[in-house]
């Protein structure tokens, strides 16, 4: 047996292992091979800035006429944005009234930032939620407190963009859940019914589905009674999303243990409190990532009802630059559209990764 | 025997029989799992279960609150018949508690909402009144203090202790255990059997299955030996450990006392 009578002194790490230096050595230039790759990316991403600067910023035009755009030497035309900007985000809402859409999506932003918010949680943030929706049907087709009524064949660009998703969203998740818990149920009618719903909606392309919707749903009402574009639109969202989400849930389900089921069975929990207080919450836990991917499929498949004919951020950028001296500068109308979506699909990115990571802090699993 | 065996007994044979368990059969698919099973357990009486692995001990607790349904014979638990009707379910699964080998403790919730929730859910107990017994039994485990902990956070011995609180918590007439310590270190097994041993002499009517001898000997009224879905010999302890009568028992004995 040995025995340590003196210990070892302790000592900084050797230099070339800590810095600026260090770290390009670990991480860029460990190897011969990732020495090469690094120096080729760093030439790609070099070449790519030169390309692009110049073109997006430097020789860009901010503002002024198509004439200014096309001057020799001219980079992009930003100008374009500013001169279109109105008709891209409200679409053929009432002019005058734009600020109605306007103010709406400002408070939608207000309470998304709101519900960011860990320490705002609760029952006045759902409350705020609810509210939300009458405000916006208000603010959107008006007719009361002295505000002009504007027919929703005229709503368009982001609000019509931003409705869709939220209610295709809000009103898919508990539909979801619900076929889910049907699909593993043990009463073969119910599951066979949710299986069927679940494998036929998925097996078909979004805009069939929304082709059927625009031409079947009318169908389903009385005769006389006419379902508009918008809400056939919004019905073939919702349970085309619900066939997804429903999917994604079974997931979450399937990777609870046996263990917890049980224990639930045991302590007398029926089986839809069981479902409500032990299980839905595990498992949706568990599928946040996958849900939020849908959501955000979703929200961009929300240009798909150009097939349709309506007015969503897309189609309405794509008619706005239709405009003849325009024309030609629907690149950065398109640049400028992207990013807006890449805006709202990041965010979302962003808060799911926060909640998963909150979440996960509070049980420290 | 000792006075103090034979007025336990006496006392037992005066008790009512809690759960009856008669001509029971079970298969998973072609696999015969219980063969007639018949066991009569009294109030207040304590039973320890014990065989070799795959024998049916976890099968033939799990049917008594019927987390496994048999198929035939019948099962009567505190005066109410298991059969498909799930009312009967329901009032049987209130009054039999279960600790599992694996805790499974609801991971998402706290310590405290752990053991609240089926008074609150099941017994419609206000939340407060809820909370004052979860405390009341988490101090009777020992870790009123962990509380307000996640399952995560804690030891495996915290974690068991909290599920037979958790159990606890619904006043339950018998306690049904499954292998409690197996999945425990062993310097945890002791904070778990003691909470046991307390719960038994408050006069609980429990069965367990374990492989812990020492407990069986110092704690059991019986010992139940079960082999291949079949009870092969049952006994008071002193009789079960030191004059076994059939030879698989032996060998099962032989088996575990060597270790
Ligand atoms: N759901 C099931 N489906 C099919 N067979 C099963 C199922 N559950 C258990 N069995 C089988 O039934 C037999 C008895 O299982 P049981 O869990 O009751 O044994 P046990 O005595 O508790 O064993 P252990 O000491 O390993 O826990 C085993 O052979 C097991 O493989
Ligand atoms: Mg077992």
């Amino acid at each position: 047996m040995t025995v340590q009578t003196t210990s070892a002194p302790i000592e900084k790490p050797p230099v070339t292992e800590v810095g600026a230096i260090g770290w390009l050595r670990a991480n860029l230039f460990n190897s011969k091979s990732n020495s090469v790759l690094t120096i080729v990316c760093f030439a790609f991403i070099v070449y790519v800035i030169q390309a692009v600067v110049p073109w997006a910023f430097l020789n860009a035009v901010w503002t002024g006429t198509p004439k200014d755009c096309q001057a020799p030497g001219a980079g992009a035309c930003w100008a374009v944005i500013g001169e279109k900007n109105r008709f891209t985000l409200f679409g053929r809402y009432t002019y005058d009234e734009q600020w109605r859409p306007a103010l709406a999506i400002g408070l939608f932003l207000l309470l998304v930032g709101a519900s960011c918010i860990r320490r705002l949680w609760g029952k006045a943030l759902i409350w705020a939620w609810v509210g939300q929706v009458f405000m916006w049907a208000i603010l959107m087709w008006g007719g009361v407190l002295g505000l002009t009524f504007v027919n929703h064949e005229q709503w368009g660009g982001l609000p019509l963009t931003l409705m869709m998703s939220v209610v295709a969203i809000v009103v898919a998740y508990p539909i979801g859940i619900v076929l889910a818990l049907g699909r593993r149920s043990d009463m073969p009618a119910a599951r066979g019914l949710c299986v069927a719903y679940i494998e036929l909606i998925r097996g078909v392309p979004l805009i069939s589905v929304l082709f059927m919707a625009s031409v079947m749903i009318p169908l389903f009402f009385p005769e006389g009674v006419s379902v508009d574009k918008l809400l056939r639109a919004q019905i073939g969202f919702t349970l085309f999303l619900s066939a997804y989400l429903a999917e994604v849930v079974r997931a979450g389900l399937q990777a609870i243990p046996k263990g917890q089921y049980e224990a639930a069975d045991a302590l007398g929990l029926g089986y839809w409190a069981k479902m409500r207080l032990i299980v839905l919450p595990q498992a949706l836990r568990l599928v946040i990532p996958p849900m939020v991917n849908s959501f955000i499929s979703t929200f961009k498949d929300t240009s798909l009802v150009i097939i349709i004919g309506l007015v969503d951020l897309l189609n309405a950028g794509k008619i706005a630059v239709n405009d003849p001296p325009w024309r030609s500068f629907y690149v950065e109308m398109y640049i400028y559209i992207a990013l807006i979506y890449f805006a709202f699909c990041f965010t979302m990115s962003k808060f799911s990764q926060r909640l998963e990571r909150d979440l996960s802090k509070a049980t420290s699993r | 025997m000792t006075p103090q065996r034979q007025a336990r007994r006496e006392q037992l044979a005066a008790a009512p029989i809690n759960i009856e368990v008669s001509h029971v059969h079970k298969w998973y698919g072609e696999f015969h799992v219980l063969r007639d099973v018949n066991l009569a357990v009294s109030k207040g009486e304590r039973i320890v279960i014990c065989g070799p692995s795959g024998s049916g001990k976890s099968t033939l607790i799990r049917c008594i609150n019927r987390l496994e349904e048999h198929q035939k014979g019948n099962i009567i638990v505190d005066g109410t018949e298991l059969t498909n009707d799930v009312k009967n379910i329901e009032v049987i699964r209130r009054e039999v508690g279960m600790v599992f080998q694996s805790f499974n403790l609801f991971p998402h919730l706290t310590v405290l909402e752990n053991c609240t929730l089926a008074p609150i859910w099941v017994k419609k107990l206000p939340k407060k009144e809820a909370e004052a017994i979860a405390m009341k039994y988490l101090e009777r485990v020992r870790i009123p203090d962990q509380a307000l902990k996640y399952p995560g956070q804690l030891s495996g011995g915290q974690q068991q202790r909290v599920a037979i609180a958790r159990s606890l918590c619904m006043s339950p007439k018998i306690m049904l255990f499954d292998e409690p310590t197996s999945a425990l270190d062993p310097e945890m097994v002791k904070e778990v059997l003691d909470v046991m041993i307390s719960l038994a002499e408050d006069g609980m009517t429990m069965l367990c299955v374990t492989h812990e001898m020492g407990f069986a000997k110092s704690v059991a009224d019986r010992v139940i030996f079960m082999d291949r879905g079949e009870i092969i010999e049952q006994n008071v302890p002193d009789e079960f450990f030191n004059n076994p009568q059939s030879e698989r028992t032996k060998l099962f004995l032989s088996q575990i006392l060597n270790h």
